[in-house]
């Protein structure tokens, strides 16, 4: 008998979709068991990576090309790890946030998204690739209509329609390369590829098509609606881990696929998006009248940090300068996805309560509730970046390495989004302390409340102060 | 009168990205690729179980796709359901419409059965099949069948989600008795890629045909056909 | 290869690469829902058009089956997207009434 935990990761949600499709009923009960699965496993594929190095599975026992394999390595062990704590936390806190007839179509989506999400950290396929792309895109928009409002409705369509063009340019690249190559491995891709149109031509179609889904500006339009209307819990899984994927696939195929062929155009192409959304985004959260959209928002900015990453990623020659760099980026994203759900999952606690989310009468409500407005304090540290978050850190090196190679003007705007973030957390804070009385109970719904407290200490703390595990993940064939 | 955007900007860089694709393919299908992966398929079917090279790829050499792509289909379904309820049907046929389609629809099923079973050797499997299990659905739904001949949801519901389930049920099995994630013994093949098949015909025409209804099936369904 | 199929596979994929940028132009410049829809499946449309072109190896020889494969899958997927987008669609209309 043996146990693969690289397909696990991925079947387990798939069957615990079955068994709360069948009985929509009961589905609080399976959906969390098969939670608690799925994020075991998944972590297990981590410890492997970890301890092991980089894990390979031939799905069917075929092997490539003709087959489709499962890979993890550092990076897409950080990423897993990150997503499925994440998620983990996500379920518990919508074990207690849905009711009856939401919870019900909540359970079977999630799971189906859990798996999409576990497949797309793990896939060394192109063409599988884009299925896991659509089954996370279909099972999100879903997923972030379940409030049923008109708005939700509408922006979710939006996202949806979005999403499918994203796709479509994605598989566009894809026929293109099996069409140039014969393959679809990436690793085999990758020997393969050389520079020239059809490479340059794929990789603007593919990278190009996951822009629009990781929202990088002037493509951001979408998505402020679609997560600031979204129930609670499918917005933190929307901000934190659905963009949040779509960058590591752009990442994954930079660095593996396209490498040979990158030029410094494309970088600062990407780098100057990036800056604009930093800008852009953090402005518009600071004028946000809504808790959700001010979230929202910042997610615009921190996936804009992202990609500022790129050029200098390109800039930086081989080397420790440049793997610590790398790290730093994955640092950056796996610090925001746990704040951002954090704070989202506070948002919704406080939002239940005050009946609103409006930021300039949050007073009694976020006062009442001391452990919710504790978390969205902690998950604004590590949006901010102050000490001792892994943001923090992972902002620093990237200064360091702006500083290094003389490309002072991203360290600018790094600045510039840094100072705004901590102009629109501050904002919400003050309201939140301003005038009531003494609170009575710290922690009001520990099953709601508990999630969003642990996100925002493990960004703040467990990312920040015990950053190393990282490094030592991402020599598992990540730094290249 | 003319909108800048909608007649020149959009034309104009929709023809350079037409030109940068029509140049791509050009030089992809013009340059040396050669057989891409068709000569090692090709040269696999016969160790695949079926002798249809398509179904070799589809429900063995990369069965993996097509376990996710049932998922897509389901959550899709999933989906339609939670955004409402289905829109009262249509009304029911006259006397010709309705004799054709009770004419029609178990002719479909029949033909569903033999796509099925042919796709082993020929064209055919459990898309095709689906899709006419799913036509059979369109078929009775508009022709004023409450339910499009679904049976009740807890019974649609196992029906819609049952591919997935024996699928990765199948692969997981195969996994734990050592064979590794869905690879099939030779031996047994053939049979294992028919029953994954069979179920998921089943789910693609169940789901199709609910998909059809837009919406989640009215709550006092007819009992009638799976389709 | 020879110049027929060279030539098929050209103008196959010719093919569909127009209809992948009329379904792209369609998608840019019209609003409503049901011409997205339409126009984001004749994209689908004009990249599967190109995986069977270079599936094709010739008239006497068998195709290539891993593009077909790939397009059956794709066709799934476009279906499963086109239904849930459709039922968006139609939930926003209920609203309207």
């Amino acid at each position: 008998m043996m146990i693969d935990a690289l397909p696990l990761s991925v079947t387990l949600p798939l069957i615990g979709a079955f068994a709360v499709t069948v009985s929509p009923g009961h589905a609080r009960g399976p959906g969390l068991l098969a939670a608690l699965l799925t994020a075991a496993s998944a972590l297990s594929v981590t410890a492997a990576v970890w301890s092991d190095g980089v894990l390979r599975a031939d799905l069917g026992g075929w092997g490539v090309p003709l087959g489709i394999a499962l890979e993890a390595d550092g990076l897409s062990a950080a990423f897993l790890a990150m997503a499925n704590v994440v998620a983990l936390a996500i379920s518990v806190y919508a074990g207690g946030y849905f009711k009856q007839e939401s919870a019900r179509h909540f359970w079977p989506l999630w799971l189906l998204l859990w798996s999409a999400l576990n497949g797309l950290f793990l896939a060394t396929d192109l063409f599988n690739l884009y299925v896991t792309l659509e089954l996370l895109g279909l099972s999100a928009a879903a997923l972030g209509a379940l409030t049923g409002t008109r708005e939700a409705v509408a922006a979710n369509l939006r996202y949806l329609l979005v999403g499918l063009l994203g796709s479509m340019s994605y598989l566009l690249g894809v026929a293109l390369v099996y069409a140039a190559y014969g393959v679809l491995d990436i690793g085999l891709v990758a020997e393969a590829i050389e520079p020239g149109p059809i490479a340059w031509t794929a990789m603007a179609l593919m990278i190009g098509g996951l822009i629009l889904k990781a929202a990088l500006f002037p493509m951001h339009f979408w998505l402020p609606p679609a997560h600031a209307n979204a129930p609670a819990p499918v917005s933190a899984a929307l901000s934190a881990l659905v963009v949040k994927a779509a960058f590591y696939l752009a990442l994954r195929l930079w660095l593996d696929v396209f490498a040979p062929v990158l030029n410094e155009a494309a970088a600062n192409l990407l780098g100057t998006l990036g800056a604009a959304a930093v800008v852009w985004g953090s402005w518009r959260a600071l004028r946000a009248e809504r808790l959700k959209l001010l979230a929202a928002y910042s997610t615009v900015a921190q996936m804009g940090y992202l990609f500022i990453a790129f050029p200098l990623l390109v800039a930086t020659p081989p080397g420790l300068a440049r793997d610590n760099l790398l790290a730093a980026v994955v640092l950056l994203a796996l610090t925001h996805g746990l704040a951002k759900a954090g704070l989202f999952l506070a948002a919704g606690m406080v939002q239940k309560t005050a009946g609103h989310d409006r930021i300039d009468d949050l007073g009694g409500a976020a006062q009442a509730l001391p452990a919710a407005t504790f978390a969205i304090g902690l998950a604004g540290v590590a949006l901010i970046g102050l000490p001792p978050s892994g943001t923090f850190l992972a902002k620093w090196m990237m200064l360091e390495q702006a500083m290094i190679l003389g490309l002072w003007w991203w360290l600018v705007v790094m600045m510039i989004g840094t100072l705004l973030a901590a102009a629109y957390i501050f904002r919400v804070l003050s309201r939140a302390f301003n005038r009531e009385p003494t609170p009575y109970r710290f922690v009001n719904d520990a099953r709601t409340e508990l999630p969003a407290l642990l996100l925002g200490l493990i960004a703040t703390f467990g990312l920040g102060i015990a950053a190393q595990p990282l490094w030592v993940l991402l020599e598992q064939g990540a730094f290249g | 009168m003319i909108r800048p955007l909608e007649h020149i900007i959009i034309p104009l860089g929709l023809i350079a990205v037409g030109g940068l694709l029509g140049w791509s393919f050009f030089l992809a299908v013009t340059g040396e690729a050669g057989e891409r992966l068709a000569a090692v398929a090709l040269a696999r079917v016969p160790d695949s179980g079926v002798s249809n090279p398509v179904t070799s790829v589809l429900l063995n050499f990369r069965a993996y796709d097509t376990l996710l792509e049932l998922a897509v289909l389901l959550a899709a379904l999933l989906g339609i359901w939670s955004l409402g309820a289905a829109a009262p049907g249509f009304q029911p046929a006259a006397s010709v419409l309705d004799g054709m389609v009770n004419g029609f629809v178990p002719l479909l099923i029949l033909s569903a059965g033999y796509m099925l079973w042919v796709g082993a050797y020929a064209p055919g499997g459990a898309f095709q099949a689906g899709a006419l299990l799913g036509s059979a659905g369109v078929m009775l739904a508009l022709a004023g069948h409450r339910n499009a001949g679904l049976p009740s949801e807890g019974r649609l519901r196992l029906l819609v989600a049952l591919g997935v389930f024996v699928f990765a049920m199948t692969g997981l099995l195969l996994m734990v008795v050592g064979d590794g994630f869905l690879t099939y013994p030779p031996s047994l093949a053939k049979w294992l890629i028919l029953l994954i098949e069979t179920a998921a015909t089943l789910s693609i025409g169940a789901t199709l045909a609910a998909a059809y209804l837009g919406g989640r099936p009215a709550a006092r369904p007819t009992t009638g056909e799976t389709a | 290869m020879t110049g027929q199929v060279l030539y098929s596979q050209l103008f196959y994929g010719g093919s569909g690469i127009i209809l992948v940028l009329l379904g792209l132009w369609s998608f840019l410049v019209h609003a409503p829902l049901l011409r997205k829809l339409i126009a984001i499946n004749l994209m689908g449309a004009g990249v599967f058009h190109m995986l069977v072109a270079i599936a094709y190896r010739g008239i006497d020889t068998s195709p290539d089956p891993v593009p077909h494969a790939l397009v059956l899958t794709g066709i799934v997927v476009a279906v499963s997207a086109t239904a849930l987008a459709l039922a968006f669609g139609k939930r926003l209309d209920q609203d309207d009434d």
